[in-house]
């Protein structure tokens, strides 16, 4: 079990989700507009097997294969699992078994979902059908899940064409993952000080360099920061640039300045947006200081302290 | 199914330059490591053997890393773990995005050519911030199956079911796999769950919680050397004999989930059937996966198989492939094992496989 969290343990959500478009062969483009028209094809191998699902190239001796056929949509059982707490994007919200079905007409199986209302109900050698999606697009999900079958077998391969009509030629597979972020004891410790309005960097035991942000590690020596030091609040930009394209939903005229901002005491330059200044009078060398806005957990931007600008030599080491 | 084309006698693959892992070093395994990031969990092992050897990170040739992004969520994941291994001034390096089994692969296959005496190589996983068993759907064939969200647990069921209707075992026998793994696992400081570990409700039927390996985080490393630096390194070498990785078809409906001949062709071609192995560490995170293995790889009842508890015991995502062949090297590197298998494996229902030969010498 997890043992119980320090209150040092900074904890954020953080959801990865992205539409993946994907294109389509010749043969999985014939398959998925089959299952959207009901029609359920098979590829023939060059030594007479059908696979269903369908694939472009012989899995055993990676022949091109394009020689379509029509199977039928009832089959058998050929191995099973109870699904007894079905997770989120499965293609039943009750208890479902997974199914590995060999269709009448095929030579390999297809995985799906089998609606039944027990594991008692399911066996190996069990007779399903298709059960298909009221609304179908092109895509595996257009078979709905499987249903017990007792009818007839259906018959051999039959040749097909796999012409039809507005064909799918891609599909939008979206993907969603939830974590929970945990940034680790050197960002949470740099955080942690942000939320007081200070910097902290760590510093390296062996080359003495004052990292920041800190990421817990030197990168030149491989070992632990563990040396907590604090810097800034004023700085030094060591290089610019100017930023003429707004982003979207960003709330910041253009142009403004972007920066490189090696803040006193650090030996590493963080990057921050500079203002109070016109954009074109920004320069290598300009003093800065952080500009808070209530409530928040980093400096809004860096503006010039009026101090004269710093020499080159004190920071040419951190361009 | 007809077995894969292969030539009619496989040959035995003889490397040109003797490699062999001289150090190993795994962190404990744990359910959650929230207070540390990839980089801080990974450093004391790195560290552990850089001092059994007494190299610094300076002295290493080469350095491969194995981890997914998609376990921490983030892109190029791995770059901020190359903090811990000194990456400036530049280094030569490389990563892939499996279990740093095949990392060692890679850093084997960097040695034979003569570019580098000594490797470095890595791997880490946190399954703690996500959910695994959805995480791991997103390998799978994005036309036909992800779209179903098919989880690792369920995947795994199909392949115990098919194992069950063939005759090849039962619960028991699962329940049996699971206790011997625990069991053996008290003598593991690293494991994660060890001891008498009940077999539980099912997870998806036919499996139980208890065929199934714990969620967790960790990290391993090993160092690679060759020919003489390997003996001055290191007092018994573990010596790869023989290395070799293959996979299968993508497709599940189209294998025999009851077999798996790509272990079986990769230990051939790594030799491991010209003589009987002592120790076996086999990455079977299921119950059902080591009956798979055992079979295929014709381990007979005199092999110590996962004396370190193996995946069932601790099963940190992307190392602990690495880790079989650690815990392997480190029994011959203990005089506990002259000759020993180390199997890896990814992908759904023991897709890929590798398989090393390790010896000492006598």
């Amino acid at each position: 079990m997890a043992s119980a969290p320090s209150p040092e343990v900074l904890r954020a959500p953080l959801v990865v989700e992205f539409p993946f478009t994907r294109s389509l062969g010749p043969v999985q483009s014939a398959f998925l507009t089959g299952l959207r028209e009901r029609t359920v094809l098979g590829v023939r191998t060059t030594d007479g097997r059908t696979l269903v699902p369908p694939v472009e190239y012989d899995p055993v001796t990676a022949d091109e294969i394009r020689d379509l056929v029509e199977v039928s949509a009832t089959g058998t059982v050929a191995t099973w699992a109870w699904n007894h707490e079905p997770r989120r994007g499965q293609p039943l919200d009750r208890p479902f078994a997974w199914v590995l079905v060999k269709l009448d007409g095929a030579d390999t199986a297809l995985l799906h979902a089998l609606d039944a209302p027990g594991p008692e109900e399911v066996r190996t050698g069990m007779r399903v059908r298709i059960r298909w999606a009221a609304e179908r697009t092109g895509a595996i999900t257009d078979i709905a899940c499987f249903e017990a079958y007792e009818g007839p077998e259906g018959g051999e391969a039959a040749p097909h064409e796999g012409e039809f009509s507005d064909p799918v030629t891609g599909i939008v597979a979206p993907a969603r993952l939830d974590y929970t972020y945990a940034p680790g004891r050197a960002q949470t410790a740099y955080i942690n000080a942000l939320s007081e309005q200070r910097t902290v960097g760590e510093r390296c035991p062996s080359c003495h360099k004052v990292y920041v942000p800190p990421r817990g590690a030197c990168p030149t020596c491989g070992v632990a920061t563990t040396d907590r030091v604090e810097v800034g609040p004023r700085g030094t930009v060591t290089t610019y640039c100017i930023v003429n394209i707004k982003a979207k939903n960003l709330d910041i005229e253009v142009p403004y300045v972007y920066a490189h901002i090696a803040l006193d005491g650090a030996d590493l330059a963080l990057h921050a947006r500079i203002a109070g200044i016109p954009y074109d009078q920004v320069r290598m060398g300009l003093r800065v200081e952080p500009v808070w806005t209530e409530g928040a957990r980093f400096p809004d931007h860096y503006r010039p302290t009026g101090e004269p600008d710093a020499d080159y030599d004190t920071y040419k080491e951190l361009v | 199914m007809p077995p894969a084309k292969t030539s009619a006698k496989p040959s035995v693959m003889r490397s040109v330059r003797d490699i062999a892992i001289v150090a190993f070093g795994q962190t404990d395994h744990l359910r959650s490591t929230d207070e540390l990031s990839e980089v801080e969990m990974l450093m004391p092992v790195l560290h552990q053997v850089l001092a059994s050897t007494g190299l610094k990170t300076s002295d290493i040739g080469f350095t491969c890393s194995g981890s997914s992004d998609y376990l921490a969520g983030r892109a190029f994941s791995f770059t901020m773990a190359l903090d811990g291994v000194g990456a400036w001034p530049p280094i030569s390096e490389s990563h892939v995005e499996m279990d740093g089994a095949w990392a060692l692969y890679e850093a084997w296959t960097k040695l034979l050519t003569g570019d580098a005496d000594t490797a470095l190589v890595y791997s880490y996983g946190k399954s703690s911030p996500g959910s695994v068993r959805d995480v791991l759907t997103r390998q799978l064939d994005p036309y036909y199956v992800a779209p179903l969200w098919p989880d690792s647990v369920a995947l795994a069921a199909l392949q115990a079911q098919a194992l069950i209707d063939a005759g090849d075992a039962d619960e028991p026998a699962l329940a049996g796999v699971a206790a011997r793994s625990r069991g053996d696992a008290a003598a593991n400081s690293h494991a994660q769950l060890s001891g008498s570990v009940p077999q539980g409700d099912y997870v998806v039927r036919p499996l139980r919680a208890g065929d199934c390996p714990p969620i967790g985080d960790g990290a391993a490393a090993v160092i690679l050397a060759a020919g003489d630096r390997a003996r001055e390194l290191c007092e018994r070498p573990a010596w790869i004999r023989g290395i070799d990785h293959r996979i299968e078809a993508h497709s599940l409906g189209v294998r025999d989930l009851t077999d798996s001949p790509s272990s079986r062709l990769a230990a051939e071609r790594a030799g491991a059937f010209e003589r009987p192995v002592d120790t076996a560490e086999l990455h079977a995170p299921f119950t059902s996966q080591e009956i798979v293995l055992r079979k295929a790889l014709k381990l007979g009842d005199d092999v110590s198989v996962n004396p370190s508890g193996g995946a069932l015991a601790a099963n940190p995502v992307m190392a602990a492939g690495l880790i079989r062949l650690g815990e392997a090297a480190a029994r011959i590197h203990r005089g506990e094992s002259d000759r020993a298998l180390a199997h890896a494996t990814s992908g759904p229902c023991l897709q890929q496989n590798l398989v090393a030969v390790l010896e000492g010498e006598s």
